[in-house]
């Protein structure tokens, strides 16, 4: 069976789990520069360049992986978030997008065979895109609202290279996610279409945004349902929430992409909101007993964290939404969906 | 259902039932934001994106197609720009084109989920196909046009027909259904065509059937064009657009491009007037064209005054036959009919010339105002003024016979092409209206020196000055003209025009040479006015202090405006385009020269591009569709019957002569130069002004490999119509004089056009699997370019002699080169041929000192004349 029927098959019969936080597990771990550059003789410093440990320290990523697959992650996402060219330009790494998008990806697919051979239960690994600091909506410039710092074909590009790398290394299905600009989200999938033509395979997607408002809007201003229509052309296969705030107040936003969303949902909040020092403290137990909350109104059907989470949280959750009913979804019925910042519907 | 379409009495419900899509952000739709566009005028732009929304524009239409506009720039910019209006964000774009790559340039922009409207399988089923994928990978709905390969869809049948073909084609596709809009094409009805008449009534019941066998689709259309006989007349317009959208909606009529505040409530309408409209619409009764016409003035609160059947006017009074005539440019009887008139007049005691200057006169009188207020246009008015100079020359041996001084006439204009300049249709043109409004036009011809210009302005007393050229040196001639009119202290108005003529640069470089006053002309349609001011007691000293101080608000701008960045040359070159080299050409299978003493004119008469014929008689729209045009169809259907009538003699009788050469040859590319084998040096300009990221500053030399490569280059002319534009001249017909001249040039164009498909598939041979319809030509999709010394990728015009050189020399080739490099016969194209794939058209636009100093030593020139060949692209 190919990873898309595999999935959605495991997803009828049961709330699956997503995996949680790397970048705030790996701060934990405190590494030195001599650790993120080790022997690539970059230009630039390195440390703080996460993406690059799956180069230059992959036990270290391949010891978090391992973590989340033993609380229980049926999914476990690579540590390539931004392990694209715009970002590594910064670190002067962007020649090693390939290697560190490909390395990445293999970490996580002989840790998800290792486990899936050892209980015979599917796990997967979703290669993750991360949004890029620039977007396609919005003009930095106050003075000249009509300027952007890119432009759709340069990133499409951007997306392009670091997908083909992803699914090169072993990755089932591609995350682009944390996504605060919509037409970004649209650039990555229409890069994602031109890549499966030119490699003639099926490239599962899988698409998380990102709230920056509690009324539910992301950075370039579309509610939940109008990012839904914009979107909605990809047929990919989990649509979700992720990151923006814990999940008590993305809670109403779970509830609305619930009802409209016909694929399954994903959602992986935060560990709550930051405290004044900009932690995360948000116990298991109680990002746990949100989620259950969620899961019992059959609202979701894959479960995960975002910065902040742990394996404990992630086994915390494993355990409270264990034997739960997934959530149902039916195909929506036909209505041209079109949207602006808002959505629109015309009977069809 | 009345009230469905009235808005903004009651909040948008989520889900829409009859949508109607803002049209006023269309520049094709809307004058106003036209004017903005063009202007650069963007904020006021947005606000009018805005106003839509506000006044409950559910779906902005943005359409930017006009010629002069760089569609792509102008769809991208206000896109960006609207994106960050949030007032205006939230409702969904139709991005609105016929040009594809505008299309696609728009979905680049656009967040959310737009409709792209359209696409038609107008080229066929691959491309429609493959518009549909991109926009389906764009995430769009798309608007898709009743039109295939046979053109647009009129029947129901057809439009039935095709409907239903492309929703099975994208339907296999899996494009989902409900992101399909139909536009079964809504066409003017009442037009006085018997053929129009079911239009309507063929739309709506197509729209009804479109809906029942292509389940889940909606249907669109754009309403203004059904009224678009009673344009002016709002009040009935207003009815017709109420009424239709009443009988459609309920046929399935889901959303209308339309003016929201176009709509009447269906029941507020005066039923007589809703009752002609329903039968015009529903196609009635026999006469419900005519009875609407017949209501319609009565709206108009014009009299009713209606033209009669074409039989009738013989029958009436002759001054009545006489403007008749004149408005409709019919000739047949002009000479019988001014006869009768003269001996009326002479019978009553008056004078030959009372003939002119009463009957004749108000009849131009009349075809003026028609003109000036865009209810005619140009070759109509040519036509006219053709019987104008058919009953005029009747009558000049009655007026010598009676010894009697001729009327004075309104002005009298001293016209020339200017020294080194050989265009004059543009000119005749502006002659031929002039005289239509009773100016004494004297035509001094082409290349025309200014000491002639002067002196025949003095001897005869001219109240003004007209100068008119094509070519870009001609711009530095004018310049001499004005210093020498300065010079010799004279103060008449000097009139400036021609393609390459502008406000910027008479206002930049012509005006502050002359004290007196300086006009340039946009086009013909604004000859007389300008004339009619200039010679007014209480007009002329207001309107040349305006157009003084539009100049210096010109030279002002100018000189506080931010000009686009130029980069020193060294960075130019640094960011050079870098063109593949491994996929450079092949060379020739026939290297060396190639003569063509006599191309078959039938051949190319196949591959016209007929646009640009169009826009020389001011016609503005794009073949074939002009022809169906609302406003204009009937003037081009008309010329172009005309045209063809010609063209079937020039074919058959050979008037013309079609000779052309080309050649290919072994070269090699050093910096911005391509040296060829024989050491023949051809130095090209590059771009510097600065890019947006990503785009190269181009040069032509980038796509010639520095390891060795091959350039061609051709120049092809017509020959011969001297003697029929003689003939045409002496018999006092302009308009077949333009006409053939308009030709003329469509066969050189056509010509140019082929050659290159020859040398592509034979002669140099690296296309030779390359299959072409003849639209595909015109729109230059195949690989390689053919620039032109003179034009934008390589603006200056003294390449031109090496180029000549080149190809064998003037006289060899039958083409010979002015002073300032006018290729003579008129009807003539020279150019370079690029074959690399990626070559592609750029202009150099504005370079610095550097490049113009650097390019003189390449070219081997002294300052001083490459600074005068270049100054367009130094200013």
């Amino acid at each position: 069976m190919n990873p898309r029927d595999a999935l959605a098959a495991e997803a009828a019969e049961r709330i699956l789990l997503f995996d949680g936080a790397y970048g705030t597990e790996i701060q934990t771990l405190a590494l030195s520069e001599a650790d993120f550059a080790d022997t690539l003789g970059l230009s630039a410093d390195q440390k703080g360049n996460n993406d690059i440990l799956a180069l230059t320290r992959p036990d270290a990523v391949a010891a978090i992986t391992r973590a989340y697959l033993e609380a229980g992650s049926d999914i476990v996402s690579t540590n390539t978030f931004s392990a694209n060219r715009i970002s590594q330009t910064d670190y002067a790494a962007q020649d090693l997008i390939a290697d560190i998008n490909a390395a990445a990806a293999r970490i996580a697919r002989e840790l998800a065979d290792e486990f899936g051979e050892r209980d015979g239960r599917p796990r997967f690994v979703a290669g993750v895109i991360g949004p890029t600091n620039k977007t396609l909506s919005l003009s930095p410039d106050v003075d000249n609202p009509g300027f952007r710092e890119i432009e759709f074909d340069e990133l499409t590009g951007v997306y392009a290279e670091q997908a083909a790398a992803l699914v090169d290394g072993g990755a089932d299905f591609i995350l682009v996610e944390t996504v605060f600009d919509t037409l970004n989200a649209k650039a990555a999938i229409f890069a994602l279409r031109q890549l499966e033509r030119k490699i003639d395979r099926d490239i599962p997607l899988m698409l998380s945004m990102t709230l920056t408002d509690l009324s539910g809007h992301n950075l370039s201003g579309h509610t939940v349902e109008a990012f839904w229509y914009a979107v909605r052309h990809a047929r990919p296969l989990t649509m979700g929430l992720n990151c923006s705030f814990g999940a008590e107040q993305l809670r109403p936003h779970i509830q609305l992409l619930s009802g409209i969303a016909d694929t399954l949902l994903l959602a992986y909040p935060n560990a709550g909101l930051p405290n004044e020092l900009g932690e995360y403290d948000e116990r298991p137990q109680t990002t746990a007993g949100h989620l259950l909350e969620w899961a019992q109104a059959g609202r979701v059907n894959i479960l995960g964290g975002c910065c902040g989470s742990t394996p404990a949280h992630i086994a915390a959750i494993a355990r409270a939404v264990e034997g739960v009913p997934p959530r149902k979804f039916a195909a929506s019925e036909r209505v041209t969906r079109l949207a602006g910042l808002d959505p629109f519907t015309l009977a069809a | 259902m009345a009230t469905a379409f009235a808005l903004g009495d009651s909040p948008q419900p989520t889900t829409a039932r009859f949508v109607n899509v803002g049209e006023r952000t269309n520049v094709t739709g809307s004058a106003a934001f036209k004017k903005l566009i063009l202007a650069g005028d963007y904020a006021a732009a947005v606000e009018i994106a805005r106003q839509q929304v506000e006044n409950g524009a559910q779906i902005i239409d943005v359409n930017m197609d006009e010629g002069l506009l760089d569609a792509v720039e102008a769809m991208t910019t206000f896109l960006k720009l609207i994106s960050a209006e949030p007032d205006i964000a939230r409702v969904p774009v139709m991005i609105d084109s016929s040009k594809w790559p505008v299309i696609e340039a728009g979905l680049k922009c656009v967040s959310g989920k737009p409709i792209v409207n359209s696409i038609s399988m107008k080229e066929g089923e691959a491309a429609f196909l493959k518009q549909a994928r991109l926009c389906r990978d764009y995430g769009a709905a798309v608007v898709v046009m009743a039109f295939d390969e046979a053109g647009q869809a009129d029947t129901r049948e057809r439009k039935i027909e095709i409907c239903e073909r492309a929703y099975r084609l994208l339907t296999d596709i899996g494009f989902p259904p409900e992101d399909v809009i139909f536009d079964a094409n809504i066409f003017a009805i009442a037009t006085g065509m018997d053929e129009h008449d079911g239009y309507a009534r063929d739309f709506i019941e197509a729209v009804s059937e479109i809906k029942a066998r292509c389940p889940h689709v909606h249907c669109s259309g754009g309403l203004s064009n059904l009224s678009f006989s009673f344009r002016g007349n709002e009040t009935v317009r207003r009815a017709m657009h109420s009424v239709f959208l009443y009988h459609a909606i309920p046929s399935g009529l889901d959303m209308a491009i339309v003016n929201a505040g176009q709509l009447d409530v269906y029941d507020t309408i005066d039923p007589c007037l809703r009752e002609a409209c329903e039968d015009v619409i529903l196609c009635r009764r026999l006469d419900a064209t005519e009875r609407l016409i017949a209501l319609a003035e009565s709206y108009k609160g014009k009299s009713a005054d209606q033209e009669q059947a074409a039989q009738e006017w013989r029958g009436w009074v002759v001054e009545k036959r006489l403007e008749y005539a004149l408005v409709k440019g019919i000739d047949a009887h002009i000479v019988a009919d001014t006869e009768d008139m003269r001996a009326a007049i002479a019978q009553r005691g008056g004078r030959t010339i009372e003939v002119i200057e009463g009957p004749l006169m108000d009849g131009m009188n009349v075809v003026g105002d028609l003109f000036g207020s865009g209810k005619m246009f140009l070759p109509q008015v040519v036509k006219s003024a053709r019987v104008m100079k058919k009953a005029v020359a009747h009558l000049v041996p009655f007026i010598e016979a009676e010894k009697r001084v001729g009327t004075r006439p309104k002005g009298r204009i001293v016209m020339a092409t200017v020294k080194g300049d050989v265009h004059d249709i543009g000119k005749n043109i502006v002659g031929v209206v002039l005289q239509c409004n009773g100016y004494e036009v004297i035509d001094l011809g082409v290349m025309v020196p200014w000491t002639k210009i002067l002196e025949t302005a003095r001897e005869r007393e001219a109240d003004m000055i007209g100068l008119s050229g094509l070519i870009t040196p001609s711009l530095d001639e004018m310049v001499t003209v004005a210093e020498e009119m300065e010079r010799t202290g004279m103060t008449l108005p000097l009139l400036i025009g021609g393609a390459t003529t502008s406000k910027v640069h008479t206002a930049l470089r012509i005006d502050p040479a002359y004290a007196g006053p300086v006009i340039h002309v946009l086009d013909a349609s604004r000859a007389v006015g300008v004339a009619s001011k200039l010679l007014s007691d209480t007009l002329r000293d207001a309107f040349v202090e305006q157009a003084a101080g539009e100049h210096q608000a010109v030279r002002t701008a100018r000189a506080g405006k931010g000009r686009s960045e130029l980069l020193a040359l060294p960075e130019a070159r640094a960011n050079a385009f870098v063109a593949d080299m491994a996929g450079k050409p092949p060379p020739p299978r026939k290297p060396g020269l190639h003569v063509f003493e006599s191309w078959s004119l039938a051949d190319l008469r196949e591959c016209f591009d007929w646009t640009p014929f169009f826009r020389a008689w001011e016609l503005a729209g794009t073949f074939p569709a002009i022809l169906q045009d609302q406003v204009v169809g009937e003037s081009a259907r008309a010329l172009y019957a005309d045209a063809q009538a010609m063209l079937d003699r020039i074919v058959s009788e050979q008037w013309l002569t079609a000779k052309g050469t080309c050649g290919f040859w072994p070269c090699r590319r050093e910096g911005d130069d391509v040296v060829l084998d024989d050491g023949t040096w051809l130095p090209f300009l590059r771009q510097q002004v600065r890019k947006s990221r990503e785009r190269a500053n181009f040069c032509l030399a980038d796509f010639i490999d520095p390891a060795g490569d091959w350039i061609g280059g051709f120049a092809v002319a017509i020959h011969g119509i001297d003697t029929h534009c003689a003939r045409f001249k002496s018999a006092n017909d302009d308009y077949c004089d333009i006409l053939l001249k308009a030709i003329a040039d469509r066969f050189a164009e056509a010509f140019a056009e082929r050659l290159h498909q020859h040398v592509r598939t034979k002669l140099w041979g690296y296309a030779e699997d390359e299959q072409l319809t003849n639209e595909a030509l015109i729109r230059e999709q195949y690989r390689g370019i053919r620039p032109a010394p003179g034009y934008p990728a390589c603006p200056d015009h003294s390449l031109k002699p090496i180029l000549f050189e080149l190809l064998g020399g003037e006289s060899a080739m039958g083409i010979s080169l002015t002073e300032t490099f006018a290729m003579l016969p008129t009807s003539a194209v020279s150019g370079l041929y690029f074959a690399h794939p990626q070559s592609e058209y750029f202009g150099v636009a504005r370079i610095g000192r550097d490049q113009l100093e650097d390019y003189s030593t390449r070219r081997g020139a002294d300052l001083k004349s490459t600074e005068r060949w270049l100054r367009p692209n130094l200013d």
